[in-house]
């Protein structure tokens, strides 16, 4: 509990910076202030400047909103494709059909989500959404398995044997009585997929693959930094340390929902 | 056992197939013209027309992919647009400082995880054990390029132990080589050992729990002696999988790291020809490094179900 909770609250000061950067942030990410450039941490700029006299409060909090966006969209992706495919999957075990998803998922598991965004971007160019889609794709599989998983424990009760003798149908049984049992598995592998989102988008950013100039991303900040490390630390501790605080918050909250939400943990807790 | 492992490898064989279709596909169907792409849009007809001639563009997709698969199966990559060398001693080259880098990282990944992993379990619920998850839950949360970044800071320009980047190459020596690749692998062995201690900890005292583990204990064994005579080698089955399966992510992981400390590798090669268009290059390399995850996988499952027969049967 006390994880979830820590958690959630690291979590929940990234995505509340990200929200209020929509409307309001210290300085503009895009104005260019040479006479201010490089100042380290402290007085009218808490966290310092970057060598275009950017303050990096405001870069930080722009920066949150592209990693929460292309992560929570790649999630949305991973998720609504990999879920009916596991559901399908699970509920006709056997099958070709099964077999067929299974093997796709195997699939794309052989492209781990940087090469799925080389390959995109050798053909579209870089760009955020080329990103959120590499990423998204690389979710697919990962949902399929954990619901597919979970749905075949579930086809075996006895209450789903109810249902089908009240001549329910496969589908009807998999959208009424599985999705809703396997929903927690689904939230608790989503806040893992989450932080892995995050960084995956900024090692997509990184290296060039993710949101372009001039939009601030962390990934991109860490590269800009790069040259300049020795002499502008804060340049690198920065954007580093939020990525870092961002995905152990939503690690620690995933660990936290796990042992909330998943009966096996608890069972094996108590 | 064998039949299990034929059928695994049509299963691969299958899956190259497709991977193959997909990544031609890719590159070389979708986009348009990709000697349209690789010229720019500034490019004179009669330029366009002399490369696709020379890239075997005014042929059919089908020949096209037939006569790529089969060069790639014979060793032959194509040309590179940018280099004007064969695709193929590009890549050994590279492979070179890639495949040991990978190796190096899933060395050190498995010597930090063991102990760690090991420690935690044997005293579980100890502020050891609590250090041990804390230290994880980091481990697994630092992107390893930035830890990479701190890493050059700390040991290369402050301490002058190593140099920031760079690769001397192995006619330098063997020791210049691996020094060279030290910090590059300690950044990319970060994450992976966090995975695996934490892996190997769950394991162990899973297997702890046994009812064999009990029979040893009441048959008169020290809890040590269960630990390292029964329990290890019983756990070490998921560990197992788990390595063989960070070998492939430390492979693609490279790509970025190889970035950071400018290593001549795979994948600074596959930066260098998607920001010179080279298209047959990166086709060439996403092919290769897909081959080796899907090969490794295969791989995996054999050893897998070697060690536990059950599987043998699984679907």
């Amino acid at each position: 509990m006390r994880a979830l909770v820590l958690g959630g609250l690291l979590a929940a000061v990234f995505v509340a910076a990200a929200a209020v950067s929509f409307v309001w942030t210290p300085g503009d990410v895009t104005a260019v202030d040479i006479a201010n450039r490089l100042q380290p941490p402290g007085g009218s700029y808490p966290l310092g400047t970057d060598h275009f006299g950017r303050d990096l409060v405001s870069m930080v909090m722009v920066g949150a909103r592209v990693s929460i966006a292309v992560a929570l969209v790649a999630v949305g992706i991973g998720m609504g494709l990999g879920v009916p495919l596991g559901l399908a999957a699970a509920a006709t075990r056997g099958s070709w059909l099964d077999e067929v998803i299974m093997r796709g998922n195997d699939l794309v598991f052989a492209f781990p989500a940087l090469l799925i965004a080389i390959l995109i971007t050798a053909v579209f160019g870089p760009s955020a959404l080329n990103a959120i889609i590499a990423i998204g794709i690389f979710n697919v599989p990962v949902f399929a398995r954990v619901t597919r998983g979970a749905a075949l424990s579930l086809w075996t009760r006895e209450f789903i044997l109810a249902a089908r003798v009240a001549g329910k149908g496969r589908i009807r049984i998999s959208v009424e009585h599985i999705l809703p049992n396997v929903a927690n598995l689904l939230i608790v592998q989503g806040t893992i997929q989450f932080s892995l989102g995050i960084l995956a988008e900024a090692g997509l950013s990184y290296v060039g693959l993710g949101a372009q100039p001039p939009t601030p991303s962390w990934g991109r900040m860490l590269a800009e930094a790069q040259t300049m490390i020795s002499f502008a630390p804060h340049l690198a501790l920065v954007p580093g340390l939020s990525i870092v605080l961002m995905v152990l918050g939503l690690n620690l909250m995933g660990d936290g929902l796990r042992d909330l939400l998943d009966p096996r943990v608890r069972k094996a807790r108590a | 056992m064998l039949r299990y492992g034929l059928r695994r490898a049509a299963s691969m064989l299958v899956s190259l197939a497709v991977a193959s279709v997909v990544i031609f596909c890719a590159i070389e169907v979708v986009p348009g013209d990709p000697a349209q792409y690789m010229l720019g849009l500034n490019a004179s007809p009669d330029t366009v027309a002399a490369l696709r001639a020379e890239l075997g563009l005014d042929q059919q997709p089908v020949t096209r992919y037939m006569s790529w698969i089969t060069g790639m199966l014979r060793g032959d990559f194509g040309i590179s647009y940018t280099y004007r060398t064969p695709v193929a001693q590009m890549v050994a080259d590279r492979l070179w400082i890639s495949l040991p880098l990978a190796l190096y990282a899933l060395i050190l990944s498995t010597a930090i995880a063991f102990p760690v992993g090991i420690m935690a379990a044997a005293r579980r619920g100890s502020v050891v054990d609590m250090g041990v998850i804390g230290a994880t839950q980091l481990g697994i949360a630092v992107p390893n390029f930035w830890f990479a970044m701190i890493l050059v800071v700390i040991f290369a320009i402050n301490l002058g132990w190593f140099s920031a980047g760079g690769f001397p190459g192995w006619e330098g020596g063997l020791l210049a080589g691996i020094k060279a690749l030290t910090l590059p692998a300690i950044a990319l062995a970060l994450p992976q050992a966090s995975i695996l201690a934490r892996v190997m900890r769950s394991a162990l005292i899973d297997t702890l729990g046994e009812d064999f583990v009990r029979t040893a204990r009441a048959k008169g064994l020290s809890r040590r002696q269960v630990l390292w005579r029964h329990a290890l080698r019983n756990a070490l089955i998921p560990v197992l999988t788990i390595i063989g399966l960070q070998f492939s992510f430390l492979l693609a992981g490279a790509i970025i790291i190889e970035n950071v400390f400018y290593l001549p590798g795979l994948g600074r090669l596959v930066f260098q020809a998607i920001a010179a268009r080279d298209l047959i290059v990166v086709e060439s390399v996403v092919m290769l490094l897909v081959f080796a995850v899907i090969l490794v996988t295969f791989l995996v499952d054999l050893a897998y179900a070697w060690v536990d027969p059950r599987l043998r049967g699984a679907r």
